[in-house]
């Protein structure tokens, strides 16, 4: 940021000299004193190279720290090594957090699939077991069935006591598996962090390359690049309160499907 | 009923893998994109697709597109579960002939509904 105010200073005091030398140029070629006048114009030329030379510098000097800072490995005769470039750093960074996120997905799932049948053997069996109860409540059972019924109920409160205890760790297992959140979100705002940084560099890339566009004069085309396929893939909308082109939710497809006959 | 599913994220797969089985669809098969999901399609007497939109090799818009031009799947019923949410993106899948459209993340409850419609429709024509 301080780079930059000192090149707007570059910039205006260029505009100064060149203001007070243009009244001055104007009286010495209305006074017919020709060659104070071209001195003069050489002057002005001189004082421009002089700071564009200058801003050129500064911008170069820019790109080299901007690129040091990224620690992006583009020595001359040094193969570009990943291992050193805080993007590739990024990269591994952001693959670990898929990693990091599937696998829980996957032990999650794991203990869900684990637990499922458990819950419905033990539905099936109080099921059962609950019909039996009633004919005993009704006086329909025999002896013979009552002492049949009798072992059931023993076993399945064993079971019962077994199972619930394999739930329970399941559950817990489930809990752990969202530890992930934790390690991710320390990972990302990592990643958040370089983001920032390499954005406010460009930012000052992008204003010193101005100055040095202003002096020479260089126009840019401002037309916009090509647009986008409107049907081309984008991904989860994240900010989706600030979107107009996009439903919010399952209601919305239902009703634009629906609005357009389906 | 034999069901392909098709997403590049195995979670996802499982998803609704997990998710149709509850519903009583057991015979599922699974894809990773399009370009994978093309040559089981051809040959695997697929009734139903599930697909997601967004995948590397060939998305699912463009899979959605390739049965349709093809003369063996162009009645194959497609359900597409993605997040592409641009209303651009709906209304081009239903004009390239989707069956239905589930927007990510999605419920159990969902997935049975746009089921039961797609097949309720089917059943009509």
């Amino acid at each position: 940021m301080a780079l930059k105010s000192s090149g707007e200073q570059q910039v205006s005091e260029f505009e100064q000299i060149l203001k007070e030398s243009t009244s001055e140029l104007l009286e010495k070629v209305e006074s017919g004193n020709l060659s104070d006048a071209v001195n003069l114009i050489q002057r002005i030329h001189d004082e421009r190279n002089r700071n564009l030379y200058l801003e050129v510098g500064r911008l170069t000097r820019a790109l080299h720290d901007a690129i040091t800072n990224f620690h992006i490995d583009v020595g001359a005769g040094n193969p570009v090594s990943e291992e050193m470039s805080q993007m590739a750093n990024a990269t591994d960074r952001l693959n670990y957090v898929i990693k990091m996120t599937q696998d829980a997905a996957n032990q999650t799932m794991d203990k869900v699939d684990e637990s499922a049948p458990v819950a419905e053997r033990l539905r099936e069996q109080a099921a059962a077991l609950r019909k039996d109860w009633a004919r005993l409540v009704r006086r329909e059972m025999k002896p013979d069935e009552f002492r049949d019924l009798y072992r059931k109920i023993d076993g399945f409160l064993k079971e019962s006591e077994e199972q619930a205890g394999t739930l329970s760790n399941n559950f817990n297992d489930i809990l752990l598996a969202q530890g992930y959140q934790d390690l991710t979100g320390q990972v990302l705002i990592k990643v958040i962090t370089l983001v920032q940084e390499i954005e406010e560099n460009l930012v000052n890339l992008v204003c010193m390359a101005g100055q040095v566009d202003k002096m020479t004069g260089i126009q840019h085309d401002k037309s916009n690049p090509a647009e986008q396929d409107a049907c081309a893939p984008e991904g989860p909308i994240v900010n989706a309160e600030k979107r107009e082109d996009t439903v919010s939710g399952q209601d919305e497809v239902d009703d634009l499907l629906s609005s357009l006959g389906f | 009923m034999k069901i392909l599913i098709v997403d590049d994220f195995s979670t996802m797969r499982r998803i609704v893998k997990n998710l149709l089985r509850d519903l009583g669809f057991a015979n599922t098969h699974e894809a990773d994109d399009g370009l994978t999901a093309i040559p089981l399609l051809e040959t695997g007497n697929f009734d139903f697709l599930v697909t997601d939109w967004n995948m590397p090799g060939m998305t699912g818009f463009d899979l959605l597109k390739t049965c349709r031009a093809d003369p063996k799947l162009k009645d194959l019923p497609i359900l597409m579960v993605t997040a592409e949410a641009k209303r651009e993106q709906i209304v081009a899948a239903a004009q390239a002939g989707v069956n239905g459209y589930i927007i990510k993340p999605f419920t159990a409850a969902v997935l049975k509904e746009k089921i039961e419609k797609i097949f309720e429709r089917l059943e009509q024509q």
